[in-house]
């Protein structure tokens, strides 16, 4: 068991390496420094000093990969490519634009995303697989069909669409919770009623009907018949055997995008207001602070890694038959 | 008038070839065209697909652009074009696009929303809500509106009946023609659903369009049907404008991704070793950065190249039409990787399949082996993902470019028509009428699409025949 953790983290180092050289070339190879100083400074006031110096403020004047200037060891680290690429695996994000530091940034802004994050992520979860027991239950019946229609119909509408209704009911006319906005500590509460509502809501369409297949798919199986033939209820049959054997598939699902919940959701925290890594990631793209962009590319990427491996882990855990050699 | 062929209307209209040539060819081969005999026997796949075709009517005809002629030529002269390249699908809509009011504008309204100061012929100067420029201009009096509107649609309820009743008509006419059967006969046939076709789904579909469309349409004469936006731009038209981005993004990017995913997917599969151990390196650590931030890193990227290389795009409108291009491109980017992985797995599958081996016994080559045995039975699986992407790949573009990483800002789609809309949700009385008209014609478009996807996979894949069959043959 160890020695197969170990070696899945070796798998990891490879993809991590890729997915740094990738962001290194989307950054700074397809366009040069000099353009995004260009684009950060406007079309008109641009001098060759202010490059300059927008540049030396980011550590963005050195040179890509070898510093032909330096001696021993400071030909390799003191460019771009070190600074900027390498630090990122020791988790060092460096300064964004407006002179904060990026570590710091994503600690704080990391408990906002979870509260929020979690919620959505275990209720979602306990609505999702509820109401496909239920389809289950009633499989083959107008129940069944029409929760089904619902499920295609809620999955058609856009997320957009659930957070503005959400809003507009919720806040602006029955005046329940504040639109948007959010306090630390126990008051958090109170803002984060109605995301956690919309972003449930957002999903049960396409994650019942996902969780209805695999339960369907389970249920005609012949240890499930056999427990029928026993005797056994449907609902003991449907809670003890399907449900059980049904934690495989779902799990598969369910566990990768756990260490993503760091990440916050991009679009309920900027309409709600939410200081999370999500709504810092949204800033950050439309003031066009590639450096924060940058880092979070590489820390998502980190965590679905992660995410990968505890999915593997999970299945020793529900499935005694998988053994990891 | 001159034509331009856009980028991506060349390649939506080989998109349409492509389809057409499949179609020509699968209707000649039986084991081809009889899973789409099943699609065609579904209720909800024939009545989507009605809906899905109304919709590509209108992208299509919004992809032909051309240089309109400037009036004022001397004859003789050489003719000299206008600058701004317009489509097929704005002429047709001109009393849409060419009546714009101030400003906001509620739907079917004759004033404006908001107070304007108005000087009366005495002197007097007063705060009021004036009339507009085009809305319901042609009612004399206000009261007389509703009148007017009802009667309106009236008339529009009994057009798009009696047009509706001709076409099916002579539709059926047809259809007994080609059977050799009398009109009553067929008509009898389609009503007990005794054909092929689900034709009474089709049917139905086509009334109900028909009585949607011909009062709006008529209505769109005189009234703005849903309104205008801040710049006093009929919605209606920005809607219908929208439709075509959508289309683009939802096919375009499985097209462009396609060849990657497929041939990356079997050749992993089929070849394993080294080239295995590569693909599969390349799509997890392209899967395993987060979708939306690869895509916003790339567009992010983007928009520095466009600006600093001004010279590379003449117009406003090919330099959207590029980036619409390039949004494709690094979303395809992002969703090969789904489709390579199952069409890896399914070629591990196959090659270990007694005729594979015979083919590899008897020493055919392995790219033949990949083109003649493994493509064809791979197909379903393609030909499924590619329709179940559509309607994720619309939804995702709204949300991109409510991000700020979607489309052009000077580009008509649903993204954009929303972000444009959603920060009048703050005015009293609230603007409804953009995010309702994106809302109904997003939800419509996206609906049709999970339905026929819905019924292209119950055809198509073999693991549901199978569970149907069980459970007909229990049943």
């Amino acid at each position: 068991m160890i020695a197969y953790i170990t070696r899945r983290f070796l798998y990891a180092i490879p993809i991590l390496i890729g997915v740094n050289v990738i962001t290194f070339a989307l950054f700074f190879v397809v366009n040069t420094p000099e353009d995004m100083a260009n684009l950060a400074l406007g079309a008109k006031r641009v001098t060759p000093e202010a490059v300059e110096r927008w540049k030396a403020e980011r550590g963005y004047d050195k040179p890509l990969f070898v510093n032909a200037e330096a001696d021993g060891a400071a030909r390799l680290t003191d460019t771009i490519f070190f600074q900027k690429s390498i630090r990122l695996f020791v988790f060092d994000f460096g300064n964004a634009d407006d002179g904060r530091n990026i570590g710091h940034e994503i600690r704080t802004r990391m408990w906002p995303s979870l509260a929020l994050a979690i919620p959505v992520f275990l209720i979602g979860l306990a609505v999702n697989i509820t109401f496909a027991l239920m389809l289950a239950f009633f499989r083959a019946t107008y129940i069944d069909f029409w929760g089904v229609v619902v499920c295609v119909a809620m999955m058609s509408i856009s997320t957009l669409f659930y957070i503005i209704g959400g809003q507009y009911l919720v806040s602006k006319t029955w005046s329940l919770v504040p639109i948007s906005g959010y306090a630390p500590g126990i008051d958090a509460a109170k803002f984060l009623i109605l995301p956690v509502v919309v972003g449930v809501a957002g999903g049960i369409g396409s994650g019942s009907r996902w969780y209805r297949t695999i339960f369907l798919e389970e249920i005609n199986r012949d240890y499930v018949r056999t427990a029928r033939a026993k005797g056994l209820s449907e609902l003991t049959v449907l809670f003890r055997h399907v449900l059980k054997n049904a934690m495989i598939p779902i799990l598969t699902g369910a566990v990768v995008v756990i260490p993503t919940l760091f990440m916050g959701s991009l679009i309920t925290e900027s309409f709600f207001g939410i200081p999370g890594l999500g709504s810092y990631v949204i800033d950050a793209i439309q003031a066009q602070d590639f450096a924060v962009v940058r880092s979070m590319v590489f820390l998502g990427s980190v965590l679905y890694i992660l995410g990968l491996l505890l999915t593997d882990l999970s299945y020793t855990l529900v499935d005694p038959r998988v053994r990891f050699e | 008038m001159k034509l331009v062929p856009l980028w991506t209307d060349v390649l939506v209209w080989l998109l349409v070839a492509v389809l057409a040539g499949y179609a020509w060819y699968a209707h000649r081969r039986p084991h081809l065209a009889a899973p789409w005999r099943r699609v065609s026997r579904s209720n909800a796949g024939m009545a989507s697909l009605v809906v899905i075709g109304l919709f590509a009517a209108v992208g299509l005809t919004d992809s032909i652009h051309y240089h309109p002629l400037l009036p004022g030529t001397q004859a003789g002269a050489p003719p000299v074009y206008s600058v701004e390249a317009r489509s097929l699908l704005d002429d047709l809509l001109t009393p849409l696009w060419s009546r714009s009011e101030k400003t906001y504008s509620a739907p079917l309204a004759i004033r404006s929303y908001s107070r304007e100061t108005v000087e009366l012929p005495g002197g007097e100067v007063r705060r009021e809500f004036p009339r507009l420029r085009y809305g319901g201009r042609h009612v004399a009096d206000e009261r007389e509106r509703d009148r007017d509107v009802v009667l309106t649609v009236l008339q529009g309820l009994a057009w798009g009946a009696m047009a509706w009743a001709t076409l099916a008509a002579v539709w059926v006419t047809v259809l007994a023609r080609l059977r050799r059967v009398t009109v009553q006969t067929m008509a009898r046939r389609i009503l007990r659903r005794e054909t092929q076709v689900a034709w009474i789904a089709v049917f139905v579909t086509l009334l109900v369009a028909a009585l949607i469309v011909t009062p709006v349409a008529l209505l769109a004469g005189g009234y703005h049907v849903f309104g205008t936006d801040k710049v006093g731009q009929d919605v209606l038209y920005l809607a219908l404008k929208s439709v075509r981005t959508a289309l683009v993004i939802g096919t375009l990017t499985t097209l462009i991704m396609l060849p990657f995913a497929v041939l990356l997917g079997i050749a992993a599969g089929y070849l394993r070793g080294w080239v295995d151990d590569v693909i599969q390196y390349v799509y997890t650590t392209l899967n395993s950065i987060p979708g939306v931030l690869l895509i916003a890193a790339a567009v992010l990227m983007m928009q520095v190249y466009i600006d600093s290389h001004p010279e590379r795009f003449p117009t406003a409108v090919e330099r959207a039409d590029l980036r619409l291009l390039f949004l494709c491109m690094i979303l395809g980017v992002t969703t090969w990787t789904g489709l390579a992985r199952l069409l890896r797995g399914e070629a591990l599958k196959l090659r270990e399949l007694e005729y594979i081996q015979a083919a590899r016994a008897f020493g055919v080559r392995d790219t033949r082996i990949i083109t003649r045995h493994i493509l064809p039975n791979v197909m379903h699986i393609v030909l499924i993902s590619l329709v179940m992407d559509f309607s994720f790949l619309v939804l995702t573009e709204a949300v991109l470019s409510y991000i700020g990483v979607g489309v052009d800002p000077t580009m008509n789609s649903f993204g954009t028509l929303i972000n444009n809309a959603r920060l009048e949700m703050a005015r009293d009385p609230i603007v409804w009428w953009t995010l309702a008209a994106a809302f109904g014609f997003m939800f419509v478009l996206v609906l049709s699409a999970n339905l026929f996807a819905d019924a292209v996979r119950d055809a198509f894949d073999p693991r549901v025949r199978v569970g149907q069959a069980a459970a007909e043959g229990a049943g």
